[in-house]
Formats: structure tokens, C-alpha cells, sequence
């Protein structure tokens, strides 16, 4: 039984008259523990293939299965607990919130899991620490440099506890050393169970991960396991 | 709804761009200060109007004699004609629902008219049955007022104002028992009046009462009556039964029942009715203007939450994106939009009430003002103002929320 099922999944945007079809039938599953890198152009379809598995879009046609549950017609709500629940959202542009200090940050969908405040703050630092920013909980988005603020978003994706980690352009907003000190968390968490699904363009990126799909005009033309590049030889 | 959390949140959000909540905070402010000023006018003036009526029988009105105007059964037209006993006494034998019918005389006071030993002064003299003094109040600080025994035996006594004992008497004298000659007639005081209300008028401290049945005899009146004070019972408006009175005193006076000048009156009931639905229309103003102004600072809060769940998008989305339901969001936005409004509110309120309380000093300091005196607003009226800052908080809120959950996540994290 895989973490991710997915079968025959087909998605078209409406643009006025035009329909642009954008999924043309995806038929891929994730085993757990598995490092999966996504790759394509841009126009490919891979960040609507991501936005589907994040939950954050709908497709028109096709069965999702995560980890069992069938995501199918959900309301916003429902949808929420199941983002909050099963997945963690890595995102290029680190989207952290600016007012806010790391640690709270981190915190944030333990506040939406309605843990106590208490527990919420010990985790928060936990996961800090893991990223190795212990030092750094009380800092601002604005203090930290990118690599910085991608690890905080790395330790608010792992806060909940996901299924799944959905990373899109991970390293797209860093230069090549914080890319591959991020790549190596990554890849840290992915030795430790997880299962990491990430989005990229860059092939050294992809060459990281344990298996690389490859996606052209919505469809998958390539599936291969490869040999993982460990990023902690370029450190 | 009361987890620190969120309040942690709504006091960071609001706080990021200070210059910002406070511009949009004043428009509520102003709102509701304008509104509580204004009602607190409106209450002043009402306060000293009724102040000016005193505590006068309202419902009451006073009838007089004038020239006929129409010739009538052969009489002829410019006749001159007068009120008698008898005229009461059929008043009050045909008219249902009265209270009072008080006859009065009085004599004018152009020239010096009474006379104390050396002292002597100028008053208005009136005839006047015990009940005068509910329908038009005075205060009896010393002695007693005229009882129904004083007009029986027609006995000569007279209850004098503080502005008569300051004029006639020495510091110390007691007036009581002592004896004024009014018009050449010895009267022997019983009491000593002060009226209250009319403050600025001194006049109505310099009167005199006499039994009604004294002043006649002593004054040649016969059966005669001045004028009248006629007051209704409760519940029954002098308005709607004078038509009855005036018939009734032209069929007994030979007048023709046309002739609408020969009567002549006073209402204080329409009088004081028409002052009534003056503060009503002043209150609705007042509640009006407030309003609107209330409203337009509302827009204004409206208008912000907007911008700020512009500004916010990208936030909102990650939110969602983390797991944050719409209801979540939309009690968020909801509540930052009660918050502010309920807190410039509460300050609108309170600042109102020192300045209500400032002129209320000044007035104390100053003395009392034509027509104006405490300002003040009622308890109730700052219950529904917070009533309706908390409804205008959230209609305040409500666009802007809705607005809020319609950003899909995946749109919000687009945004750069």
C-alpha cells in the first residue's frame, strides 16, 4: 500500500473559451520513505500536479488516495484538517509569516491542531533545534538570511508531524551552498522515515532524491529510481 | 473566541501600522462622540426649558375676555363683557373630566399700590381660590398658603413673595402677622412664597395673594372674574375639551358661537405639546446625525479591514495552506473589526462624558444659562451606542471577512 495513490488524474483550466489542459492522465504512486523529485519546464504541469497533492486544487478527473483516505470532493473545512494533518508545505518563497518570531511560526499548525499553548512551544523549539536554530527562536523572518528562514519553514512543515512533505522550488530562492545545506536536511529527514515529495527544475537538485519523475505537456515521461547524491559531500 | 492566542493576534496585527488604526479608529471615535454631544445638547436644552415651564400644571389653560367681534341676538358688535362666579360654577356643573377651575382677579402694578409703615412698592395683587397653587406652584417658605376657610369667612389676609418681604420689610422682621395696606385695605400676612423655575425673573417673587372672595369685597369686583385657570384631569388633554368650555361661555355671555376673538386663552397643554415634539425632533437629529457620522466611520473600519485583507492575502493563504479552516479566518477578521471599533468606541464614550462633565462645570461655575442647564446622557442611550458599535463592528467586519475566505490558498501563495 503506498503513502500516495494516484490514478489516471486529469486537470484543465478554463481560459475564457479556451480550455487548457494541463494534467492529461497522471498515474504515479509514493511507497513511504520515499525522496521523490518532480521535475519538468515550467508549463510541464508539475506545480499543478503539487497543488493537487498539497490539496490546495481540485482535479477535474481522477482518484487521489493519501495514505488510505480518499481525497475526493472536500470542503474548505475538510480540507483544512486534512492539509493541517497529513501534509507539510515547503514553499520557494519560504512564505513565512513576517510578524510573527520563528518559534511562532514553527508553531502555527500546532495552533490550528488546538494543541495547548504549553506543548505548542516546547515542539516549536524542538523542531528549531533540529534544524539547528535553537538560537534563532525568537527572531523575525526579517533577521535570518534565506537558508535561515527556508530551515524554519522546513521545522513548521515537520511541527505537525505530516505524512507527507510537499516541497515546491525548495532551493529555488537560494544560491548553490544553501541549496545543498537545505538539500541535506531534506535529505537528514528523508533518512529518518519521511516521506518527501519535491518540486524542482535544477537537475543536481533532482539527482538528491532516491527516484525522479519526470513530466512533459501533463504527462509522465519518465519514472526512474536513481542513486542518490548525498548534498552533504558538497558542504 | 477568548484564547490569548488570538488576542495575542489581533494586537499584532493592529499594532504593525499604528498611524494606520489610529486614522481608521478616529473615524468611530468622532462618530460616537458627535452622537453623544449631541444628544447631551439636546438634553440641556430640553433640561432648561422644562425648567422654564417649572413645575407648572401642564395640562392647563387660562381664559380671558375680549372684545365681540360679531353683532349677536341685537347686540352689537365691540361689546365688552365679563366673567362671573356663576360662569365657574356652570363650568364645572356641564363640563366632565376637569380638575381645577380656579376664577382670578388681579390688579396691575404701574404704580405703588402697597404700603408697609414707611416702605411702599408696586405688585400685582391677585384673588385667588386655595387649589391656584397646584396649578401654577410656589413654594410657601414661611406661614401658609390660602384655605377654602380664608375665601368661606373672606377673611383679609395675604401671602406675600420674598421679593415684596425684601422690598417692604427691615433685615430680620418677621413678615408673619404683620399687616400690609394694599389699595388702601389692611391685610394681614400668613405666609411668604418663593417661586421656583423662572430664576432670572424677579418679578415672580413680587406678588401677593389674596382670598378670591376678599379681593372682590375689598375691591368691588361683585361676582366678577379676571381670568381663569382651568385645569384638566390626567389622561384627559385641556386641548380637546376648550372647544366644550369656550360654546358653553358664549351661549352663557350671549356671543355669537362664530365669533372666535371674543374668548380669549391660552394653552399651556398645546403650548407645552408643541415644545415636547420639539425634543423629540431634536433627539431624532440628534440620533440622525450621530448615526451617520457613526456610519461613515464604520465605512471607514470596513474600507481598512478591506485593504488589510489585501495586504494580507499571501498571509491568509499560508494560513490555509497550514491548516487554518475558513471559520477561523473569517472569526479573525471579525473580531479585529468588533475590537477596534469597540475600543474607539468605549474611548469616543468616555471622552464625550468628560466633555459633557467639563460643561456641566463651567455651567455650575458660571451660573445658570437661558434655556440651556446639565447637559447629560442617559445610560441606555451609551448601552445602545456600544449596541450598535459591536452590530456596525461586525457589519464592519463582515465584507472584508467574506472577502478573506474567497482567497483560494493556492492564489494566496501566488502572490509575490
Amino acid at each position: 500500500m503506498g503513502m500516495i495513490e494516484i490514478k489516471d488524474l486529469h486537470k484543465s483550466y478554463q481560459m475564457g473559451s479556451n480550455s487548457l489542459h494541463v494534467l492529461k492522465g497522471i498515474n504515479f504512486s509514493v511507497a513511504p520513505g520515499e525522496l521523490v523529485a518532480i521535475m519538468g519546464s515550467s508549463g510541464s504541469g508539475k506545480s499543478t500536479l503539487l497543488n493537487i497533492l498539497g490539496m490546495l486544487d481540485e482535479a477535474n478527473e481522477g482518484s487521489y488516495v493519501l495514505d488510505g483516505v480518499p481525497i475526493k470532493n472536500l470542503n474548505e473545512t475538510k480540507a483544512a484538517q486534512y492539509r493541517n494533518k497529513f501534509l507539510g508545505f515547503i514553499f520557494q518563497s519560504f512564505n513565512l509569516i513576517n510578524y510573527k518570531s520563528a518559534a511562532e511560526n514553527v508553531a502555527l499548525p500546532l495552533y490550528y491542531q488546538r494543541m495547548p499553548r504549553k506543548e505548542r512551544q516546547e515542539k516549536a523549539l524542538k523542531y528549531l533545534e533540529q534544524v539547528g536554530l535553537k538560537e534563532w527562536a525568537t527572531h523575525l523572518p526579517s533577521e535570518l538570511s534565506g537558508g535561515q528562514k527556508q530551515r524554519v519553514a522546513i521545522a513548521r512543515a515537520m511541527a505537525a508531524e505530516p505524512k507527507v512533505l510537499l516541497a515546491d522550488e525548495p532551493t529555488g530562492a537560494l544560491d548553490s551552498k544553501t541549496s545543498y545545506e537545505v538539500m541535506d536536511l531534506i535529505q537528514k529527514i528523508n533518512d529518518a522515515g519521511n516521506t518527501i515529495l519535491v518540486v524542482t527544475h535544477e537537475p543536481d537538485i533532482a539527482d538528491m532524491c532516491k527516484r525522479i519523475v519526470h513530466l512533459k505537456d501533463g504527462v509522465i515521461v519518465e519514472d526512474k529510481k536513481v542513486k542518490q547524491v548525498r548534498a552533504a559531500d558538497y558542504v | 473566541m477568548f484564547s490569548r492566542d488570538r488576542w495575542k493576534e489581533i494586537i499584532e496585527v493592529l499594532t504593525t501600522n499604528w498611524f494606520r488604526t489610529l486614522l481608521t479608529a478616529f473615524g468611530v471615535f468622532w462618530g460616537i462622540l458627535i452622537l453623544i454631544i449631541l444628544l447631551a445638547a439636546g438634553k440641556g436644552l430640553e433640561n432648561g426649558i422644562r425648567a422654564d415651564f417649572g413645575d407648572i400644571a401642564t395640562n392647563t389653560m387660562f381664559v380671558w375676555t375680549r372684545s365681540t367681534t360679531k353683532a349677536y341676538q341685537g347686540l352689537p358688535i365691540g361689546r365688552r363683557f365679563s366673567y362671573t362666579t356663576d360662569d365657574v360654577a356652570a363650568i364645572w356643573a356641564e363640563i366632565p373630566g376637569l380638575r381645577f377651575v380656579s376664577p382670578r382677579n388681579q390688579i396691575g402694578s404701574s404704580e405703588p399700590n402697597v404700603i408697609r409703615g414707611v416702605n411702599k412698592g408696586a405688585y400685582n395683587i391677585y384673588g385667588d381660590y386655595p387649589e391656584i397653587i397646584r396649578q401654577d406652584p410656589l413654594t410657601i417658605t414661611s406661614g401658609r398658603f390660602i384655605n377654602p376657610l380664608d375665601i368661606q369667612e373672606s377673611r383679609k389676609i395675604a401671602v406675600i413673595g420674598q421679593g415684596v418681604v425684601q422690598d417692604l420689610y427691615e433685615e430680620g422682621t418677621e413678615p408673619i402677622g404683620s399687616f400690609v395696606t394694599i389699595q388702601g385695605v389692611n391685610f394681614k400676612v400668613v405666609g411668604v412664597y418663593k417661586k421656583e423655575g423662572n430664576e432670572g425673573n424677579q418679578n415672580a417673587q413680587k406678588e401677593i395673594y389674596v382670598p378670591f372672595s376678599s379681593f372682590s369685597k375689598a375691591f368691588n369686583r361683585g361676582n366678577r372674574v379676571g381670568w381663569m385657570a382651568i385645569t384638566a384631569q390626567d389622561g384627559m388633554p385641556i386641548t380637546a375639551i376648550k372647544e366644550d368650555i369656550f360654546s358653553l361661555l358664549k351661549k352663557k355671555h350671549k356671543i355669537a358661537p362664530d365669533d372666535k376673538r371674543a374668548v380669549g386663552h391660552f394653552d399651556l397643554y398645546e403650548e407645552f405639546s408643541r415644545v415636547e415634539s420639539l425634543f423629540g425632533a431634536m433627539r431624532f437629529i440628534a440620533f440622525f446625525v450621530g448615526i451617520l457620522v457613526l456610519i461613515s466611520g464604520v465605512i471607514g473600519v470596513s474600507n481598512i479591514m478591506l485593504i488589510v485583507v489585501k495586504e494580507r492575502t499571501k498571509e491568509i493563504g499560508i494560513r490555509r495552506a497550514l491548516g487554518a479552516s475558513p471559520f477561523s479566518i473569517k472569526l479573525q477578521i471579525l473580531m479585529e473589526s468588533v475590537f477596534l471599533t469597540i475600543i474607539s468606541g468605549m474611548f469616543g464614550i468616555v471622552v464625550g462624558a468628560l466633555f459633557i462633565y467639563g460643561i456641566n462645570y463651567v455651567l455650575d461655575l458660571s451660573g445658570p444659562v437661558d434655556m440651556f442647564m446639565s447637559p447629560t446622557v442617559h445610560v441606555g442611550v451609551v448601552i445602545s451606542a456600544l449596541v450598535i458599535l459591536i452590530v456596525s463592528g461586525l457589519f464592519a467586519g463582515f465584507i472584508p471577512a467574506r472577502s478573506a475566505i474567497k482567497v483560494k490558498p493556492i492564489e494566496a501563495l501566488r502572490t509575490e
